[in-house]
This record gives C-alpha cells, structure tokens and sequence, in this order.
C-alpha cells in the first residue's frame, strides 16, 4: 500500500515542522549512550534505513492508536496553539519510543533483521509488499508500561505516580524531579544532553540515536524519512489526452444513433411554430437596430403654425433657467466675493434658504479652475422641477409705485393752516389735561395735574392769573358765550365755575350781576348736584359756583349758547354718567335712565338741539327735545378717546385709543365716512377750527396732524380731507405726548397741551 | 322636494384634478413607468386653487393632476410599448433562471424598442417651439458626452449625446449664431441666436465626475432619451436649411469646414431688402439696420486672425468659440486630430497659453490668456491684449448676461468695456481718472435715502428750534439782546423738502390696499438700492486698500 506510506511520510515532517526551535534543539542535544546500547541503535538504525514504513507505523502505534489516521492528520493539520502542544508530546513520545525498545522488546525484530540480510535490497522491498505488514509491527507485544493510555499526563500532575504498569501496580515518579540547576549542569556536562528527550507516560530520559536524529533532521527540512526515496521518479499516464487507434469499448452502436431524435423534432416544431405565428423574430443585426434607433428625418416638414400645443391650451412652457450674474464668474469683479463674515453667515445658512446655491470664487487663471461639484445635482433638480412642480402663470403687475399714491390738492393751496411753531406758554409743573380758547380769541385757559388753572393772554404768552383749585384738573372750558364771562373747570368731584375776572369790565359785571340774579325756588326737590355759591377766599380767586357731584368728574361742555353745561362722570353700568346743568336757574338733570356703557365724552350740537354721546365704541346722538336716540355711529375703533362736533353741526370726528381718526358724515352712514390712520399711538384729543375748514388731532406719539376737511353744502359731495401738515413740538414724557388741542376761535392758530407741561401755539 | 341628493365631490374643481396614485392606477403603470411617462408627455402637476375641495375635504399633501393631462395620456401609444418591455424583462429573467443562453441572445436581440418621434411631434407642434425648448436638452446632452463609461447610462447614450453635442457645435460654427460666452466656477454658458430664439447652455468643465449617490440616474436617462430624439431632428431640420448633408462625418475636432460654400450664401443674405416706408418708420429702419451691421461686425470679430492654442488651454470650447467669430485655430498635432497647422507657423497673430511665462516665443505674435477671447466675445470688440498677457493679473471676467437696469450697480470694469465699445477710451491709462468721476455720480444715487432720513431730520431741527427758542428766552428774560444771523436759505432744498412732505402726507391718505402694495414696492427698491450701495462700498474699500498696497510697495522699494 503504497499510498498509504506515502501519506505517513509526508505527514510527519508537517508534524516536526511544528516544533518549536528550543524544543528542538533540546531534543537534538540529550544524547545520553552506552556501550551496549549504542550497539542494539545501530541495529536498529539499520532495520529503520530498510523499513522506514515500520518505524512510522509503530511510531503511530506507540502514539495510543486508539485514533485513526484521519483524526491524527486533523490534529496535525491544526496549527492552533493548544494542538501544537500535543502534537510536539506525541512527536515526543513516538519517535524515541519506538526506535529505542533497548533491550528485550526488539528481540524478535532483531532475528528478522538476521534473516533478511542476506537479501537485496530490492528483494527486501517486494518481500515488504507481499507480506503483511502487521506481520512485524511490534506495537502489540511493545512493552507498554504504562498503561494509562493516550491521555493528557497532566491529570496525574498531582499524584506521586502517572500510571500504572501492566501488573496494575502504580508507577512512580521520579523521586526528585530534576530543578534548573540539574538542568543546568546537566546541559554543561552531559554531551548527550541535546538528544536526551524525557518520555512522559514513564518519566524516564531517552537518549537519541544518530539515525534517530538524522531521522529527525530530514523530517524537519520537510524531505521523506527514506533516504533512498526518489520523490522525482517518473509518471506513468494510465489514460491520456491523445486520441488512440482503437476504442475504449467494444460495443456495438445503439439504434436510437442512427433515428432522428423525438426530442429534438419537437422542439424544432415548437420554434417553427412560433416563428410562423410570429412570436420570435429572426435577429436583426447591429447596424439594423443602430439605424432603426438614430434614424432622423424632417419632422416638421409639414408643421401647422396654428395647431395649438398636442393637449390643451393650459399649458405652460417651462420657465428658462435663470442667467448667472457677475458673481457666478471664475474671476468675479472683488465686490462679489464674499467677506468672511458672509462666508460664514452663507454657510450657517439653511442650504434651502441661500440666496445662491454656490459660494462665489476667484481663480487667478483658467487652468485653475476645478470641476463643480454640484453640476450633476443641479442638473438632476433641474430635471426634478421640469417633470415634478406644478407649473402656474404669475401675473406680475407693474405698478409705478407713483401712481399709488393718491392726487390730493397741493397743501400751499389750502392755506392758511398753522405750519409753525410761534409760542411757548410755560408755566404748569403737571402734565396739562386740558385748554381752552376765550370766544374772543384773546385769552387761554388750561388746567393741570398740579392743581392750578392758568389763564394766559394769547398773544404775549403770559399767565395772567392762576388759581389754585386743590386737585389735578380734569377738564376747562370756556363759556362760548361771548357776552358771558365763565368758565367751567372739573375738578374731583366738583365742577367750579370761575369767573376770570379778565377784559372787558362791563362783561365781567353783567356776569357777576347774572349770576347773583338767581333766585332760589320755592320748593326744592331732591336734587343730584349741590350747588353751593363761593364764598370768602374761593370768591375772592374767582370761584363763583361749585357743583359737587356724586362722582368723580371727567369731562365738562358747554352748549354755545352758554347757558347749559354738562358733566361727565365715567362709571361703568351706572345710569349716573352725564349730567346736564342749566347755570341761570342753578339746576342739574340727569338726560338717561339706563346706561349704555361706559361713557367717554359728550358733546352739544353747535346749532340744533342735539346731544352727542361717545360710548366705548360708538357715538349715540339724543334729540333732546324728542328725548330720543336718533342715530348710533359705529366708530370701528376699539376705545373711543375724544370726539369734535363740526361748526355746521354734520360731520363729527372720533379719536381712539387704537390710532385712529374715524370721520362721520352724519347724512352719509353711520359708518365713518373716512377712517385716517395718521398717528402711531393713541390719538387723545381732536377738535374743528370753529371757522376754517380744519381739523386736528393730537396723539401720544407727539404730534399735531392738522388736516383740511372742507364741508360741502350740497349733500352730494362728499367732504374732501387732506393732512396738510405734522406738526411737532412736544416731547413726549411717560409714553405721554399731547393731551389736547383746540383751535383760536377767528384765527388760523392752533394751541395743544401736553404731558411735558408746555402749551404751544402753532401758527 | 323629493330628488336624489346630490353628492358631495361629484362635480366642480374636485372632479378636474386627480391625485397621482389614482393616475396611475387609472393608466394601470407602475410608478416608474408613470414617471416616464410623465418626462416624455411633458406632463406636470398642478396645483388646485382649492386644495381642500380638491382633495375631498382632507388637507393632506398630494400631487394632483389635470384629470385631462391624465386622460390624454390614456391613449398613448407608448404606454403598450412599456408594458412589452416589462413583459420581455420577465422572460429575459426567466431564461437567465433557465440558463438558456440562447434563448437569452434571441430575446436581447429583439428587444422592443420604441420611437419617441411622435411625442416630439406632439409636444412641439412647430420648429420654433422646439427651438425654444432646447436650452435643457443640450446642456443635458453637453453634461452626458463628458460622462465616463461608468455604468451610470448606456455607453451607446453617450455617444449618442458626444455626436449630437459636436454636430450642433459645428451648426453654431457655421452659422455664426454664437452671441455670448461666460466663464463661470459651474462651467461654460453660451449663448447662440438660432433663428432668432436666444439659446444658452451650459458646457462642464472637462473633468471626469463623482457621482452623486443621491441623484436618480433612472429620471435622467429618461430625460436624456427625450432629449436626444429632440436634438436628433433639431440638427437634422438645422442641417438641411443650410443645404447639407446630415448626418455629417467626422467632425469631432471642430477644425473643418462643414461647407465651404456656406459662406458665400451668407453674404448675401447680409444684404437687407430696403421697402418703401412711411416717415415713422423711418427712423426704426435705421436703428434696425444699424444693428444688422453691428451684429455682422460681431460675427466677423475674429475673421483673418490666426490662433494657436497651446495644451493646457481647453480646446475644444476655444477652438469652437474662435472659429464661430470667424477665426483660424490649430494646435499641437500630438493634442488632437484636426491640427492645420503648427506651433512654427510665421503666420500666427495670436497664440493662446495659460502658464505664467514660456520659454520660447516666437515675436510676431501675441501671447495671451484664454480669457481675452471670451471677454473680447461678450464686449463684441477685440479687446487690447496687454491685460492678457501671459503672467498679468487678469481683469475681472464679467458675465454678458447682466443688463444693468438705471439704480443697479455696476461693476467699474463693465463701464471701462462700454467705453471702449463707444471707442472714447483709447488710453489705458484714462481708466483711473474715469473710475473716479462714476463715484461721484454714484453719490447722486443715494438722494432716495435722503429722503427718508429727512424726517427724523426735521425733528432734530425742531429741536434745534426750540432749544434757540429757549436760549432766547433766557436771553430776553436777561435783558440781552444778540444780533441776529442771516441764514441762508437754499431755496432748492427748500423745495425739495416741501415735495417731500406734501409726498408723505399724500402717502398718509393711501387706502389700506394700496399702503401695502406701496410698502412692498418700496421695501423692494430699497432693498436693491441698499444692495447696490453695499457693493459700491465693498469696491471701493477693496480699491483703497489696494491702493496703500501700492504705495507701501512703492515706498519699501
């Protein structure tokens, strides 16, 4: 079986090549020879030059050969770590045990050896293929001494013997294991140290052989065991490539070679088949196809410049793409490139918000210039929009932002209107709530938040004459009656009616004589207001009446006769709010019996009876004769703050809280004919110029808007409303600017008060 | 009353859009199919004015369709053509299964193929249409040549496109069409006027590509496909109204004539019939023919030039760029096929190179950068060469596109070319002085600013009012008297201002309507001006720091 040899042979070295270098280097050096022994070798080392198929197969044996050749060869083939250990104990283990045998064990191979030596070699070797191998192998009457089997030595690591002989009887360790130092002087004096090996299943030192260790060399350099192997001996070809003259086989042809196959007809029948119904097609060839793919021709030979596009009218062609500007150039002017701070803002940037899509670069020459990154995606987005947006026709409208604005008269020819700033009426330390004109134009009256009320002469911006009323000032006016010398100031609770004491002293005497005229009634009824006459001290500052309210005051009015006044006291869901006084005979009336809201101002009409009131949000106006409500203004507005009856009595105008200025054309709506949105905080105080077709309103902002609002007579015109001027002066103090405004009663001149104490006169 | 009730989304808005998935369920495709489809037919989606209506009652986003966009798509031949193919890709995988190899051949062999002659057709009904349409199809085409055999398309596709892109080139070349060149950091544009339609596209960069991973090669075939046929009858339609054969051969190299007899017949078309106008028209027939010639001189920029472009410049977009304007081009015989004549010739005038110096060079020609031409192109005059010799500092490269409106910006360079084209600017050097005298009327732009710092302006004269005011009054109060001062009064501001405030006071009166309307148009402008003013600012903060780098260089040598 030479096969199986061969396979031994080639396995063994893998098995030494295995070993570590020490190892083996350890092994090579024990050499430990007797005489006697040295003799029995070199018998033997001549049986292992004849067979060397024998010394492997008992080394094999020797090895525990409970395993079978593969499981070893597995083993061998692992060239883990752990595998490696027990490959190199078996290496070992096997080959001195079952070269060295020294005395009785090989006494029946050595009568062998006798026999055969006198045969060739080659008779030797077919002796060796015909008798049986197992004929000579030693491995069953092998002394085996320890009896343990192929086991891993360690598990009698612990125990004073690591076995037991074929008695049964334990075998024991040697009594003193060799330490380094042994080792060592062994190693220095023993010159077979390097081929001693320690057989571990006995614990005996083997020494080598010189064929032993020949051996040993060969299979390390990987040749075979034999020497006298030729690993190069030539192949015998058993079946070639070549055609021969005769045939393998002698059999006769079948008959179904010679017959036309079944199979085959059907299938030809299936393709002809399918060809004649035209499923397959014969093959075009390469330039056919090529042809039939890029072939073009005129295809607008005959085109039909009207025929509108395939589908429908809706189309829309797809917009251009759009053309880069400057900076999209390798070499942009150096304006476009982007500083750092830019840079960086573009790249913090939501890449879907950039204004461009790439960030603009300078190359100092073409031949720099690097591919863009981007081409591809831009041109897939491009393809992307093309067949996925929903495309629409924006109708851009060109406006010339010009023609928006409005034509209105040019302001110049409106005049005259205040344009400027002339006076300054300082004097309060409070915020100034309220002013007001003497019907001759001559004098001015205001009242503060410290307390006092300051009568001015027009003209020179002097205060003639204060007066201490001891509380903030809620509210002036100036009888409109010019043959009247009075003055009606809210304070607190109470309504004073001063008499100034100023001008004309025949006015000033038939006022006093009008009001000591009155004579008290008989009966006196239950009566809301006290009216109680000044005396002493208050007399002597002008105080001439005082009517004590309920109620703080707000807001007192006059009637342009003169003769009527009314008070308001804001209290919400009180029916208590408005009060109309009659001065010559001392009397006071309360006009609603239910409330309805809270009421912000009130205001006579110039010339018929009729009586405004502005609620939170709208403006009701009473006929106070009928006694019943005649109209409800919506003012859009939020809050309603002020409001102006115009001299003629149809138009009235409402500032609000919320900017507004809402105009009513009482013959129009009740609706505001105009709403002007001039101021940008709240508007406080509006007012008519009682002759010229002007208005004004005050606001927070700090402003004066005066505006030209002509009334028409003919009712088909509608009132034509053009702001004239802004005019600016007071500064605005705790989110406060101007509190009021009135106009001079003949003049073109305009006064507003405001929070920084000041009165000024616009002219 | 009785009758049925009507249901709700049976008619009106709901009933003329359809959401894709239901189109596409209705053309029985699969979405990509659908997709195709849509790329071919040219079909977009719409967007509903009522989306709520549309979308019965739900506010989901969907994609929705004209139910007739999706109705003519019904009857489309191609749809059939889909489905075969779907049906040979099945039996190709069955046979691949089988490994019937044969059988494998046969099917690739006769694979359905389909024609897109008729989409074409139908999408655009005359030449013209086409025409206009063509912007796309050949920057797609120009992007696919350049493509490498990468697997991202068929390579038949990329020659396809190579051979199409090089035929429209050569039309542009000898009709002389190509108006504008711009060098941009994405690539080249161009702009040609081919029967009168303006057409740009844009060329890469000679470079091979990374491929996006996030870009679907399967929607840009599809495009490319449609694009391809287009371009195919273009050129061809092109080809013939200029009495040649098509398609032509070899022309890669962009060095020969397509016909030498092509610029005969254009000379004589240069001559414009003259008919008998009225008065009026005159005048416009002047302009007009003014223009002709212009543009006749435009074409001709180049012509008895003789260029040589040397290797490291791109040559085939300056090859087609110079000969479009009339112009000799050769190169190394080494670089490329189609060299007429070489680097020796006596006859040179020009020899275009972009390295900073060369080492040999011949002296009866002008070495210069490649941006010359394309500048000298766009301002339609040649341009004198010592900006562009080798190794200078190039000028800035200005795109042709921009046509600055009155308020723009404009970048100084681009006044310096309007100069030279009105040929005020012989000297070179009058350049400075020019730049100079622009900023000051730069200055006069930001009069509109002015205006709206004027109000807070008037405040602080009030201001200034009143705090004289005060100071008179103490001084009265004192007894003093000062002299007063006379103040000039301009009586132009004056007016200026009183303009100003009648105009805010008019702006005051505005409806709500027309308030916001005004406010967006003016936050527009001033958002262009405040735009133009930020590059006026940059421009000179860069000019002056220039300046002290010259003259701190001047001073240190």
């Amino acid at each position: 079986m030479p096969t199986t040899s061969d396979q031994d042979a080639k396995v063994e070295p893998r098995a030494a090549m295995s070993k570590t270098p020490e190892k083996r280097s350890k092994t090579s050096e024990k050499r430990s020879k007797t005489p006697e022994k040295r003799r029995a070798e070199e018998e033997e080392d001549e049986e292992e030059e004849l067979l060397p198929v024998d010394v492997e197969g008992s080394s094999l044996a020797l090895e525990g050969s409970s395993d079978s050749e593969e499981s070893l060869f597995s083993g061998l083939e692992e060239s883990g770590s752990d595998s490696e250990e027990d490959d190199e104990d078996e290496e070992e283990e096997g080959v001195p045990g079952s070269a060295v045998d020294p005395d009785g064990g090989n006494s029946q191979e050595t009568v062998e050896e006798g026999e055969e030596r006198g045969m060739t070699e080659k008779e030797r070797a077919l002796l060796k293929d015909k008798t049986d191998e197992y004929d000579h192998d030693s491995s069953d009457e092998e002394d085996i001494r320890n009896t343990v089997g192929n086991i891993p030595m360690e598990w009698y690591k612990d125990f004073p013997h690591i076995g037991y002989d074929l008695d049964g009887k334990k075998i024991l360790k040697p009594i003193r294991n060799k330490d380094e130092l042994d080792d060592f002087l062994d190693k220095m004096e023993n010159p077979d140290y390097w081929r001693t090996v320690p057989d571990k299943q006995t614990g005996s030192e083997i020494v080598l052989t010189d064929d032993q260790v020949d051996l040993v060399h060969r299979l390390q350099r990987g040749q075979f065991g034999d020497v006298n192997f030729n690993q190069y001996q030539p192949t015998v070809e058993f079946f070639s490539g070549e055609v021969m003259i005769h045939p393998v086989t002698n059999r006769p042809e079948d008959k179904r070679s010679f017959i036309p196959s079944l199979i085959e007809k059907a299938k030809v029948s299936k393709l002809v088949h399918a060809i004649k119904m035209g499923w397959i097609r014969p093959r075009r060839s390469k330039e056919e196809r090529a042809e039939e793919a890029g072939r073009y021709y005129d295809l607008w030979a005959s085109e039909d410049p009207n025929a509108i596009l395939g589908r429908h009218k809706m189309h829309v062609p797809a917009p251009k793409l759009r053309l880069p500007g400057h900076e999209e150039s390798y070499n942009p002017p150096p304006e476009y490139l982007l500083s750092e701070e830019e840079r960086l803002a573009w790249e913090q940037l939501d890449p879907e918000d950039r204004k461009t899509t790439y960030l603009p670069r300078k190359f100092s020459c073409l031949r720099a210039v690097p591919s863009y990154s981007r081409f591809i995606h831009e041109r897939f987005e491009r393809c992307l929009d093309l067949y996925l947006c929903p495309r629409q026709r924006k109708m851009r409208v060109n406006v010339n932002p010009e023609d928006l604005i409005p034509k209105l008269p040019k302001p110049k020819d409106l005049q005259p209107f205040p344009t400027t700033q002339s006076l300054v009426y300082r004097g309060h330390t409070g915020l100034i709530r309220s002013i007001s004109v003497s019907p001759t134009g001559q004098w001015l009256l205001s009242g503060s938040d410290d307390g006092t009320v300051r009568f001015w002469e027009v003209v020179s911006s002097r205060c003639l004459k204060t007066v201490q009323v001891g509380g903030a000032v809620r509210s002036v006016a100036w009888n409109p009656n010019p043959a009247v010398c009075l003055v009606a100031v809210a304070v607190g609770c109470d309504v004073l009616l001063l008499c100034p004491s100023l001008g004309d002293r025949l006015l000033i005497g038939s006022t006093e004589q009008l009001l000591s005229s009155y004579q008290p009634p008989e009966e006196k009824g239950e009566e809301l207001v006290v009216w109680t006459t000044a005396e002493g001290e208050e007399h002597s500052q002008g105080v001439r009446l005082r009517l004590t309210h309920p109620k703080a005051v707000q807001q007192v009015v006059w009637h342009s006769k003169g003769d009527y006044l009314s008070s308001v006291m804001p209290q919400p869901s009180s029916h208590l709010q408005v009060l109309v006084h009659q001065v010559s005979r001392r009397r006071s009336q309360n006009p609603f019996r239910r409330s309805k809201g809270l009421v912000q101002c009130v205001s006579f009409h110039p010339l018929r009876p009729y009586f405004f009131v502005a609620t939170q949000r709208s403006v009701r106006v009473y006929n106070l004769i009928k006694q019943e409500m005649t109209k409800k203004l919506q003012a859009n507005s939020k809050w309603i703050s002020s409001m102006a009856v115009h001299p003629a009595g149809d138009n009235v105008i409402c500032g609000s809280y919320d900017c507004r200025l809402a105009w009513f054309d009482l013959d129009l709506s009740t609706k505001p004919y105009k709403m002007l949105r001039h101021h940008k905080k709240a508007v406080r105080g509006v007012a008519y110029h009682p002759s010229y077709p002007l208005f004004a309103s005050a606001s927070d902002d700090g402003s004066v808007i005066v505006c030209h609002g002509t009334v028409y007579n003919d009712l088909l015109q509608n009132p034509l409303i053009v702001p004239v001027k802004v005019l600016r002066g007071h500064t605005v103090t705790n989110d406060l600017g101007v509190l009021d405004v009135t106009f001079h009663p003949s003049q073109p001149w305009l006064f507003s008060c405001g929070a920084d104490a000041t009165i000024r006169l616009f002219t | 009353m009785g009758g049925v009730q009507k249901k709700k989304f049976d008619r009106g808005a709901a009933t003329n859009y359809i959401t894709r998935n239901r189109a596409r369920k209705k053309l029985q495709l699969s979405l990509a199919d659908f997709r195709r489809l849509c790329i071919l037919k040219g079909i977009y989606p719409h967007e509903p004015k009522h989306k709520k209506k549309v979308n019965r009652g739900s506010t989901a986003p969907r994609t929705f369709y004209l139910m007739k966009d999706i109705r003519f798509l019904l009857h489309e031949p191609i749809v059939g053509k889909f489905r075969e193919y779907k049906i040979f890709v099945r039996k190709l995988r069955k046979a691949y299964g089988k490994s019937e190899w044969s059988g494998v051949t046969r099917l690739k062999d006769n694979k359905p193929v389909y024609k897109l002659d008729h989409i074409i057709k139908e999408r655009y009904p005359t030449f013209i249409d086409a025409l206009r349409d063509v912007d796309d199809a050949l920057s797609m085409g120009f992007l696919f040549s350049t493509f490498a055999r990468t697997g991202k398309c068929h390579v038949q596709t990329i020659q396809l496109c190579r051979r199409l892109t090089v035929e429209w080139m050569n039309y542009v070349i000898t009709s002389r069409a190509l108006k504008k060149v711009f060098l941009s950091i994405k690539g080249i544009y161009y702009q040609a006027e081919v029967l009168g339609q303006t057409i740009t596209w844009l060329v890469p960069y000679q470079f091979s590509h990374d491929h996006p991973t996030d870009v679907d090669y399967r929607v840009m075939a599809t495009f490319t496909e449609m694009y391809t046929t287009l371009m195919g009858f273009i050129n061809f339609r092109l080809y013939s109204s200029l009495n040649l054969v098509y398609p032509p051969k070899k022309l890669s190299a962009l060095s020969s004539c397509l016909a030498r007899v092509v610029s005969s017949v254009e000379e004589d078309e240069a001559q414009m019939d003259h008919f008998p106008v009225e008065g009026e028209d005159v005048e416009q027939m002047e302009a007009r023919e003014k223009e002709h010639k212009e543009q006749e001189a435009q074409r001709r920029l180049f012509e008895g030039l003789k260029f040589f472009v040397n290797r490291e410049v791109p040559r085939e977009s300056l090859a087609f760029v110079l000969r479009c304007f009339g112009a000799q081009v050769s190169w190394d015989k080494s670089l490329c096929i189609g060299a007429a004549y070489d680097v020796t010739d006596e006859t040179i005038t020009h020899h275009i190179a972009d390295r900073p110096n060369m080492e040999k060079q011949y002296i009866n020609r002008y070495y210069i950068q490649p941006q010359w031409v394309y500048d000298s192109i766009n301002s339609k005059i040649c341009l004198p060469v010592e900006d562009y010799f080798l190794g200078v500092t190039l000028p800035p490269h200005l795109s042709p596109f921009v046509e600055e409106k009155e308020g723009d910006y404009v970048p100084p360079e681009k006044l310096r070319i309007m100069a030279l084209q009105r040929g005020e600017l012989t000297d070179f050097f009058s350049i400075l002085v020019q730049d100079e005298d622009e900023e000051d009327d730069e200055d006069d732009d930001d009069e509109d600013e002015e205006e709206e710092e004027e109000e807070e302006e008037e405040e602080e004269e009030e201001k200034e009012d009143e705090q004289n005011l005060k100071k008179m009054e103490t001084q009265r109060s004192q007894g003093k008297v000062t002299p007063g001062k006379v103040k000039k009064e301009d009586r132009g501001r004056l007016e200026q201002e009183e303009k100003a405030e009648e105009k805010r006071l008019a702006i005051m009166m505005m409806k709500k309507k027309e308030k916001y309307l005004y406010d967006k148009i003016m936050f527009g402008k001033k958002r262009k001006v405040r735009e133009a003013n930020k590059l006026t600012a940059k421009r000179k903060a860069h000019d002056d720091a220039s300046k002290t780098d010259k003259k701190k260089k001047a001073k240190k040598q």
